[in-house]
């Protein structure tokens, strides 16, 4: 990447103060992204989705976001006042959900809920809204967008309603997308479907992705670059097609865990987990 | 060991009626693992829950299905029936009673069933599971969703069963959590000689842990295969190509080609 990174992110850390003592579920996390799309795998509890949230500033309350430095284009994101992060969120960078069921309103039409958020970053006519909506319900391979813009929530498959998310979050053109198991929660075929929409959507108009997932073989193959996280760390970086050349010992574990289509193993690698895998970043707090 | 054919499976009446299975068959021999994959709605689950007869005044069943020798009439199940057969569900956390604790859980089954010393083969349930004895006086809430599915399968070979039924035993599960669940289950089938009816929607687990599979679509079989076709990348009907090909990852160009099938 020639031109300046859209996103700075160094030394994040996300504590939680519980009952029996600080959590710390990231520590230390950098990185950059440009217009590319940048994988982040770990397993539950690897703090990939706590990364995501705290960009957008959405750690839940008693959560404690520290960082050398949270820059989206310029703007400090980790000193931004709630008007500059109402700007930002959807209008800069917008976060696909997991699962649309509980992401969408179920009481608004998907029609008026995707126009919201258009008209909450341009200044525009509910005519114009309405059109524009129209045009993204068809960009995202919605074959009657007419009947799509009044149905509700509920009248639309799973994949089709990761899609409607997806026009929600691309309407306002914002630069960088955030997709947190954006298509966990749907079948194979389906899943690729949806993801092709997103990625056509991304290459046109050239935006930045952040792509958090579980999955390694999807995100190898979907992604340019890929972080690996482990206990809220940052283990591993490279380039999604040198995967299958990853070094670190936890990569490694993971994708040899995999039960393959191809072989017939007896038995398969089990991830042993070495308390060095973590530096102690500790120390900092 | 398992002979089902004609199996119809229709939930609700008249306009609302829904034909979740049609027309399935499927045998089984014994000592064998058979998968059954296919997409969400396909019937795969419901299939396993007729066997199960867990579909008495939810669903009308029809077909002839015979387990063992033993012919099963309508969804009545013998006791005989219940202790050989056993069902592990896909959901860890919502499988087991959460006022429970791990000893009451993996009781009942053998008090159901009045097994002679029940402390003994819940001990022994653990051990076999690769948890010890600790484990007895927890709550579900207390561990992990591995350890959980691990009890699950201890509460499933309480009773000895011959069958076990599996509905996506992992899917709940990160990677690493899974590969010591699915390595389980290959070493129980192993020392117990156990049979194993896998439902999965993922082609790599099926490949890994069954013989031979059939694939679903809208409550129909596809096909029927062997494991080594599945390895071979040689299934023979479009759809289940396209399914192995979309279990590859994500490549652009695939997808354009990808069918509907209805």
């Amino acid at each position: 990447m020639s031109e300046s990174p859209l996103l700075r992110v160094e030394d994040l850390h996300v504590s939680y103060n519980t009952p029996t003592g600080i959590v710390n579920a990231v520590s230390g996390v950098s990185f950059e992204l440009g217009r590319e799309k940048l994988g982040i795998v770990g397993e539950s509890g690897s703090g990939k989705s706590q990364t995501g949230r705290a960009i957008l500033g959405l750690t839940a309350t008693g959560g404690r976001v520290r960082a050398k430095r949270l820059e989206f284009d310029g703007t400090d994101l980790l000193h931004a006042d709630a008007r500059t992060m109402r700007e930002v969120r959807g209008g800069c960078i917008s976060m696909i959900m997991q699962d649309p069921k509980y992401s969408l309103n179920p009481v608004m039409t998907i029609g008026s809920q995707i126009e919201e958020a258009f008209l909450v970053h341009r200044a525009t006519s509910k005519a114009d809204a309405r059109q524009r909506t129209l045009d993204m319900l068809h960009a995202v391979k919605i074959r009657a967008p007419e009947r799509v813009y009044r149905a509700y929530p509920h009248e639309v498959s799973g994949g089709m309603g990761q899609r409607i998310m997806i026009a929600m979050m691309m309407i306002p053109e914002p630069d960088i997308i955030i997709a947190d198991e954006p298509t966990s929660a749907l079948d194979v075929t389906v899943q690729l479907q949806v993801l092709a929409v997103l990625d056509d959507m991304l290459s046109e108009r050239g935006m930045g992705l952040i792509f958090i997932s579980h999955d390694l073989n999807l995100v190898a193959s979907f992604c340019d670059r890929i972080l690996v996280m482990y206990g809220g760390q940052v283990v591993e970086e490279c380039a999604a097609a040198d995967l299958d050349q990853a070094t670190h010992p936890y990569t490694r574990g993971l994708l040899n865990c995999l039960p393959s289509l191809d072989g017939a193993r007896e038995e398969l690698p089990v991830l042993r987990r070495d308390p060095a895998w973590l530096s102690n970043s500790e120390a900092s707090r | 060991m398992i002979d089902i054919r004609n199996l119809d499976v229709v939930f609700g009446h008249g306009g609302g009626a829904h034909h979740a299975v049609r027309d399935f068959a499927m045998r089984i021999e014994p000592g064998q693992s058979y998968g059954l994959v296919g997409e969400s709605g396909s019937g795969k689950t419901t299939v396993l829950r007729a066997l199960a007869g867990l579909l008495d005044r939810v669903a009308r069943v029809s077909g002839d299905m015979t387990v063992a020798q033993e012919s099963l009439q309508g969804q009545r199940r013998s006791r005989h029936f219940r202790r050989r057969v056993q069902m592990v569900f896909q959901d860890p956390y919502g499988s087991l009673h959460p006022r429970h604790t791990v000893d009451t859980i993996l009781g009942e089954p053998a008090r159901v069933h009045r097994l002679d010393r029940i402390e003994d083969r819940v001990v022994q349930a653990l051990e076999e599971v690769g948890l010890d004895a600790s484990f007895r006086f927890r709550y579900p809430h207390q561990i992990s969703g591995g350890q959980r599915q691990r009890v699950s399968v201890a509460r499933a070979l309480i009773t000895e069963p011959e069958i076990v039924l599996l509905d996506e035993p992992t899917s709940a599960l990160d990677v690493s959590v899974q590969a010591e669940v699915l390595n389980l289950l290959m070493r129980l089938k192993r020392d117990h000689g156990l049979t194993y009816v896998l439902v999965s929607h993922n082609l790599a687990v099926v490949a890994h842990m069954c013989e031979a599979l059939s694939v679903m679509q809208n409550g129909s079989v596809v096909e029927t295969l062997g494991v080594q076709q599945l390895r071979d990348h040689s299934p023979q009907m479009p759809y289940t190509r396209q399914l192995l090909t979309a279990s590859l990852g994500y490549d652009r160009a695939a997808i354009d080609a990808f069918e509907e099938f209805a």
